[in-house]
């Protein structure tokens, strides 16, 4: 890098700030793929006024273009709460990404129209490109992390919420599926049945299936290995909520459900388990 | 030398394994185990696992030989108290056991048990009578 103390970045950035904040803001509404509302625009304006002055501060102090050095960190703060706030409302990545690369155009014409010398204005433009890529890349990467965030936060989530067992009655138990079964679902599943079967010393687990979408070898395996666990500590398993669709594609993949007692309905299941319990259900006579 | 203790509960054998299992303690189980069996012929093998928090294939197989050999000289084996972690282990290594009956406590394998030596009694109309008695 050639010695940072002639850059003329910081002069130009700060001279001409009304015009470049004008034209910056005209060339993200020019670029945004949807329309932006007042509110919209209030808020890019104070987003876009305030990260012209923090580059302006980290410019002062000499322009050298490692984003990664002290001098940056207000800049770079201010892009992980940029790109943190635009992943959370929903904007893509490009809308992201062009807040920053935006600025390159309004900077270029006012570096132009501001630096004669064309060896100097080469030198200006090439530092002022690396800086903007970098601080683009560098807010991508925030934007994505965030997202990540989002991401893995709701497979927590819904893992959470998609296993519940419920005790239907004295000695059963009952585990409504809902959603596709992976791997990493059905260890949770088997944990959380397995010990309420302890828990509650129920004889009997009814899995109802109802809610799951497809049924492949996979999601079949991962089945029986639980049945199969619950069998091994004392408690046997019926499989409900067999839907047509899913009997069928069962049969065709040649999967061996028959070591398991299945049932269509969670209704036909509990009515089973209850005649294993030796509990039965009577209508009370009415008009007594 | 250390050894897991037999009992004789009302007809059935009660094995209760509260140490951790390694091989030679399990080889010595099986041993004995079988030697009682012949000895007081009881109609039921009760194994109470609810201690074991750890199994490996060794411990599994031998479980399952166990069982099978109990079987073998005319004695149900009931395993009884299997911990979730042993059980998903189990699984996992592909041993889910066919073959051996399970119960969640020993409770249960009891009843189990008494279930099973019951309807033999029924089925063999010359089964002895005070033993019908006893399993009532």
């Amino acid at each position: 890098m050639p010695s940072s103390s002639k850059s003329r970045l910081p002069e130009i950035l700060k001279s001409h700030e009304t015009d470049l904040l004008q034209e910056w803001i005209e060339s993200q509404k020019k670029s945004a793929s949807r329309k932006i509302s007042a509110a919209d625009e209030k808020l890019l304006l104070s987003q876009s006024r305030e990260f012209l002055s923090f580059l302006r501060q980290a410019a002062q102090t000499g322009v050298d273009v490692d984003i990664e050095s002290p001098t940056w960190s207000a800049v770079r703060d201010f892009l992980v709460a940029l790109a943190g706030s635009r992943a959370k409302g929903g904007f893509t990545s490009t809308e992201t990404a062009v807040f920053i690369l935006s600025l390159k155009e309004p900077l270029f014409n006012k570096l132009r129209t501001n630096i004669q010398d064309p060896a100097a204005l080469a030198q200006e433009f090439w530092t002022a490109t690396l800086a903007l890529d970098r601080l683009g890349l560098f807010t991508m990467e925030a934007y994505q992390r965030t997202r990540e965030e989002v991401i893995s936060r709701q497979q927590k989530e819904l893992l959470e919420l998609s296993t519940p067992v419920v005790r239907l009655w004295e000695n059963i138990l009952a585990l409504p599926l809902i959603g596709t079964l992976d791997s990493s679902r059905t260890q949770v599943v088997m944990q959380n049945l397995l010990e309420a079967i302890v828990s509650t010393r129920s004889d009997i687990a009814i899995i109802d299936i109802t809610g799951v979408p497809t049924v492949d070898t996979l999601v079949a395996q991962h089945l029986l290995k639980t049945v199969a666990a619950a069998r091994l500590m004392g408690a046997d398993c019926i499989i409900s909520g067999i839907r047509p669709q899913i009997a069928q594609t069962i049969i065709h993949l040649g999967v061996d459900l028959s070591a398991v007692t299945t049932k269509a309905t969670m209704a036909d299941a509990f009515q089973l388990a209850l005649k294993r319990t030796g509990a039965t259900i009577t209508k009370a006579v009415a008009g007594k | 030398m250390e050894r897991i203790p037999i009992l004789s509960v009302s007809g059935f054998l009660l094995v209760s394994i509260q140490v951790d299992m390694h091989d030679r303690l399990a080889l010595t189980l099986q041993d004995d185990l079988t030697e009682q069996i012949v000895a007081r012929g009881p109609r039921g093998v009760l194994i109470d696992i609810s201690a074991l928090e750890m199994v490996d294939s060794f411990i599994g197989r031998m479980l399952s030989n166990i069982a099978n050999m109990a079987k073998l000289l005319d004695a149900e084996t009931v395993v009884v108290g299997m911990q979730p972690s042993v059980a998903i282990t189990l699984v996992e290594l592909g041993m889910p056991m066919r073959g051996i009956r399970t119960a969640l406590d020993l409770e249960k394998g009891l009843a189990v048990l008494r279930s099973i030596a019951h309807s033999e009694n029924q089925n063999d109309p010359h089964g002895e009578e005070d033993d019908a008695g006893s399993v009532l």
